[in-house]
């Protein structure tokens, strides 16, 4: 008797046939994923390698003499004071992701599903906003800073990258949340939702994806960002791990067992950060909704 | 329980009129159809009652309440939405118990009024479910189901069939019906089907252009349409309807055609006036032609076969009748054939004259100024 369905449960050769035929795609893909992939490996391969054998021979002969060592970390995060710097830029990147996040929904859900006079126009204003470089209003915020009495604390900087999260984190969100269906918003209107209701019951748990790919955005740029930590993060105390790098590197620029630890601390975090937000990262959470 | 009141309701989009000057009375009890075909207003009456779309001039009463500016919650109205809406990341009995949480019901009611609720529609089984789980079928119940959970003074349904195949929509037409009888809250229900306004509706309001046509009983607006729209929109197939000149054929009145004239029936004496040259239109019910031997009260009309569509225990004839295309339902044992030649008898009795100029039957015009 010929068995119907026969993809229900697929021999390797079947799996092998249906795997050639996104061959190419497979073979693009993965050589893109080398070519990102080999800087940082040597980068961590580095970092763990005593300095003499860093001087002496390049990383990828590591596997002819496997040495390893800790001492680099060590090194930087006490003796060099990177783990207090390590502690300033996660004190500095978790308000700066959260704040954006949290001002940027609530004014993205008024844009998409608030009515107003003059809104549409207020979010092209804000859309506006995107093209100003950070760099000529550097100086004025500055100033405005100095009169409010926020140099000195980490309000400065929070409040500087939520402003220049603001407008593309609106924009996102927004975009996504008209995407909704309407039907879903005025069900819970009528079940008796506030509108605030309908924003935290309804718009946000059904925007996880957008809301969990725009913090891996505003987390990555803040945490990298090292310009705006330079202007507005003045005691050395206080300052996040890009600028202690940038010291560390014209310090030691050739000890390089020092850098490549510390930028492997800099660069593991947003790979944290990523990968634990990933599960979020899922299409079609509205299945279901309408029709 | 509640009656709802329309009393000159307007509603303008810019300068487009979706609703003009609506006046209507929603019964206590009642299931009222509004139907329509599409953009003739009936769907945005029925947001107008949920409170989703305001109110350009008149006013609109829940009860006695006038509720113009109250918001859709405190409206006390449920409504099942055409693409049902379910919450999509709740279980079903959240989905169900959504609005009793945010009414701040106690924790032991809701899980009552759900249970209940879910017994109602079948979906005790499937409480734990997402909505991406459910059937199509499965999803329509638990939309019925989160707006009978509220218990409501009005349920609003916004045609909540017309997702549903052909056999599932039968089905779910009798269970609505069959909800309506037991819960006995007043229903307003939009359709663009006329079948279903028939099946299922206490009383229909036949709308067309933002305009309230006729509201009546199922069997008045069959029998006794106001004008030539409800005649042609209600009933299936629709009207048959032939251009008339009044003349006289001896001492009698007649309607000519090139095709057949008929003798005008008495009822219409007095509308119709003694001038000749008017020209009407008349309309007869496809299942209201008859094959054979016709009486006295009918009038004959020759007729050709196009096509027979057989339907079991019916047919329906396409005709030709000089330049008219008739519809004709007839019993199938007649076993009619493309090609034949057929007289057809039509019932004065069953017959409708509409004005040309201004659509609205003569008939009724008469029967509405003497009620």
């Amino acid at each position: 008797m010929v068995r119907l369905g026969g993809a229900v449960r697929s021999s390797l050769a079947q799996r092998l046939v249906a795997l050639t035929g996104r061959g190419v795609l497979h073979v693009v893909v993965i050589g893109i994923a080398l070519v990102w992939l080999i800087p940082s490996l040597g980068l961590a391969v580095t970092s763990l390698r005593p300095p003499g054998d860093i001087a002496a021979s390049g990383w990828w002969t590591v596997l002819g003499q496997p040495r390893f060592t800790l001492d680099n970390y060590a090194e930087v995060l006490s003796s060099q004071g990177l783990a207090q710097n390590f502690l300033n830029s996660l004190f500095i990147t978790v308000p700066s992701t959260i704040l954006p996040l949290s001002i940027g929904a609530l004014a993205a859900f008024g844009f998409a599903w608030l009515r107003f006079p003059g809104r549409d126009w207020i979010f092209l204003g804000v859309l506006a906003m995107m093209i100003i470089p950070i760099q000529v209003s550097l100086v004025p915020s500055l100033l405005l800073f100095r009169t409010l009495g926020l140099t000195g604390s980490y309000v400065g900087i929070w409040l500087a990258h939520t402003a220049f999260g603001l407008p593309f984190a609106i924009f996102l969100l927004r975009n996504f949340f008209v995407q909704l269906p309407r039907d879903l918003i005025e069900a819970a209107q009528m079940d008796g939702a506030s509108s605030l209701g309908i924003f935290r019951r309804i718009i946000v748990p059904l925007s996880v994806p957008a809301i969990a790919s725009l913090a891996v955005f505003q987390f990555l740029w803040v945490w990298n960002d090292l310009l705006m930590a330079l202007i507005f993060v003045q005691q050395p105390s206080q300052q996040p791990l890009t600028v202690a790098m940038s010291t560390l590197l014209s310090t030691y620029g050739q000890e390089f067992n020092l850098l490549s630890a510390a930028s492997f601390i800099l660069m593991v975090v947003p790979l944290i950060v990523f990968f634990s937000l990933q599960r979020y990262f899922v299409r079609g959470i509205t299945a279901g909704a309408v029709k | 329980m509640a009656t709802v009141t329309f009393d000159h309701v307007w509603k303008r989009f810019g300068d487009v009129v979706a609703v003009n000057d609506l006046s209507l009375d929603i019964q206590d009890e009642e299931f009222l159809v509004l139907v329509g075909p599409s953009g003739c207003g009936k769907t945005t009456s029925l947001r107008m009652i949920a409170g989703l779309e305001e109110i350009t001039e008149g006013t609109l009463k829940i009860g006695e309440r006038v509720v113009n500016d109250v918001p859709p919650k405190d409206r006390d109205v449920a409504m099942v939405f055409q693409s049902y809406a379910l919450y999509p990341h709740m279980t079903v009995y959240d989905n169900l118990a959504f609005g009793l949480k945010l009414r701040k019901v106690p924790k032991a009611e809701i899980d009552r009024r759900v249970r209940e609720a879910a017994k109602t529609i079948e979906l005790s089984d499937l409480l734990t479910r997402k909505p991406r789980q459910l059937s199509g079928g499965q999803r329509q119940r638990v939309a019925l189901g989160r707006a009978i959970v509220r218990e409501p003074a009005v349920f609003l349904m916004d045609e909540p069939l017309s997702n549903l195949d052909a056999k599932l929509r039968v089905q779910t037409r009798a269970e609505i019906a069959r909800l309506h009888q037991r819960l006995k809250t007043t229903i307003v229900y939009v359709t663009h089907d006329q079948v279903e306004a028939m099946t299922m509706g206490t009383r229909i309001a036949v709308m067309n252009f933002g305009l309230l046509q006729q509201v009546g009983t199922p069997q008045r607006l069959y029998e006794h349409p106001v004008n030539k729209f409800v005649a042609g929109f209600i009933g299936s197939p629709s009207m048959n309807f032939v251009q008339v000149t009044t003349g006289r054929e001896g001492d009698r009145a007649v309607l000519h055609d090139e095709a057949f004239t008929v003798p005008l029936p008495d009822r219409f004496r007095e509308a119709v006036g003694p001038t000749t040259g008017r020209s009407l239109t008349l309309g007869f019910r496809p299942e209201h032609l008859a094959i054979g031997p016709v009486g006295d009260n009918a009038a004959t009309v020759r007729t050709n076969v196009d096509v027979v569509e057989f339907l079991g225990n019916e047919e329906l004839l396409h005709l030709r009748a000089g330049h008219h295309d008739l519809v004709a339902v007839v019993d199938a044992r007649h076993r009619v054939r493309p090609g034949d030649v057929l007289d057809l008898g039509i019932p004065f009795d069953k017959v409708h004259l509409f004005d040309d100029e201004t659509g609205d039957s003569l008939a009724e015009v008469k029967a509405v100024s003497a009620a």
